[in-house]
């Protein structure tokens, strides 16, 4: 392909991808000119799940109810609701589930109280095994006196790196 | 103690793949609706059929009644369809159907631009349609041309079916398409018990 046929293609490329651009943008037009009322609505609907599109808020789905959504939120703050107020309303319409933060009650206990089991579990299990890997080790066969004492003038004699005339490798060594 | 070791991960092994399974058949867009035990929101919608009249839940009151959300382009509800009309023809309850967003839903259609006397009365003329193509169940049919009431019933999959008790509380709501085990296990039973 020639380099300018290639660099054409690109332009082409960049153009679709600035067109995309726009489109998006022209999509996500707030309806309302209040920039104040589209900061609570994006605020708020961050906040919320999308029960068509499940891991999707719905600020960023696209899905049809999540559009009529946001119009019945936008509506209520322009009626004067409080956050709480309209997040209410949800949760009374699609349950805690809509929430993306789930309160802490009776039927999230397990949910909120899950990873801090599974650590409690997770350090009694390595607390265990390094017990049992202690008890192994002492129970093996233990060094004898002549042993230890081996091991000992093994681990005091200087190392011969940090004295490079006593190694053992020496130059001279090497001389006939 | 080797033996002993392999145990463990075989137990641990088995447990996760358990887990695993019952998490598979797990259904997530099965969200337990906070409207069950709760009274059914209230409305007033025209009908279908009958120009200039509304339809609200109250004139239900001292009737086990069903909920049926419904639209012609929800695939769905074609497939839970003949059983609506088979209940229909039963006369276990009376059903209501709401027709949601009947032009405003369907993905097809452009309708941002329509004015609402239009839709309205496209949305009459599917409505129509579809029911005389499939069969009519239902005692009446309101329509929720902008999806308002649905918000208000937590609907967020057509179809979805409610059954609503004398005193218009909503004890029963069934997500997605109803089907003969949800009927003959579940709805059956209520209304008849509700009835007594």
């Amino acid at each position: 392909m020639s380099a300018r046929l290639y660099f054409s293609r690109f332009l082409a490329a960049l153009g679709l991808a600035l067109a995309c651009q726009l489109g998006l943008a022209e999509e996500a037009r707030p309806l309302s000119d209040d920039p104040v009322t589209e900061q609570r609505l994006q605020a708020i609907s961050a906040e919320l799940r999308c029960l068509v599109c499940q891991n999707e808020t719905i600020a960023s789905s696209n899905a049809d109810l999540a559009k009529d959504l946001r119009r019945e939120i936008r509506g209520m703050i322009q009626a004067g609701q409080s956050d709480q107020q309209i997040i209410d309303f949800m949760v009374a319409r699609y349950g805690d589930f809509v929430l993306y933060r789930p309160p802490f009650k009776a039927t999230t206990l397990l949910l909120w109280g899950g990873p801090l089991i599974f650590l409690v579990l997770g350090i009694g299990a390595l607390q265990f095994y390094l017990r049992r890997r202690n008890r192994v080790l002492q129970a093996a066969r233990p060094l004898s006196g002549e042993e230890a004492r081996r091991a000992d003038a093994l681990l005091t004699e200087p190392d011969p790196a940090d004295s490079p005339l006593q190694g053992p490798f020496q130059g001279k060594d090497l001389q006939p | 103690m080797m033996k002993n070791k392999f145990a463990w991960i075989l137990v641990a092994f088995a447990a996760l793949v358990i887990l695993l399974a019952v998490g598979l058949n797990l259904d997530p867009r099965e969200v337990p609706s906070p409207l069950v035990d709760k009274p059914a929101p209230a409305f007033k919608l025209p009908r279908l059929g009958a120009a200039g009249q509304a339809f609200a839940p109250e004139e239900m009151r001292g009737k086990v009644w069903m909920l049926n959300v419904w639209a012609s382009w929800c695939v769905s509800c074609r497939q839970e369809h003949p059983l609506l009309v088979q209940l229909g023809k039963q006369q276990v309850a009376p059903i209501v159907g709401l027709n949601y967003k009947e032009v405003r839903g369907d993905g097809s259609l452009d309708s941002s631009k329509m004015p609402l006397e239009q839709e309205h009365a496209l949305a009459r003329e599917r409505a129509t349609q579809w029911l005389n193509d499939h069969g009519d169940p239902y005692t009446l049919t309101v329509l929720d041309l902008d999806g308002r009431v649905g918000i208000d019933y937590g609907v967020y999959g057509v179809p979805e079916t409610y059954v609503i008790d004398k005193a218009g509380i909503i004890r029963f709501k069934q997500i997605g398409p109803l089907t003969p085990e949800v009927l003959e296990k579940k709805i059956l039973p209520l209304i008849a018990e509700l009835n007594q």
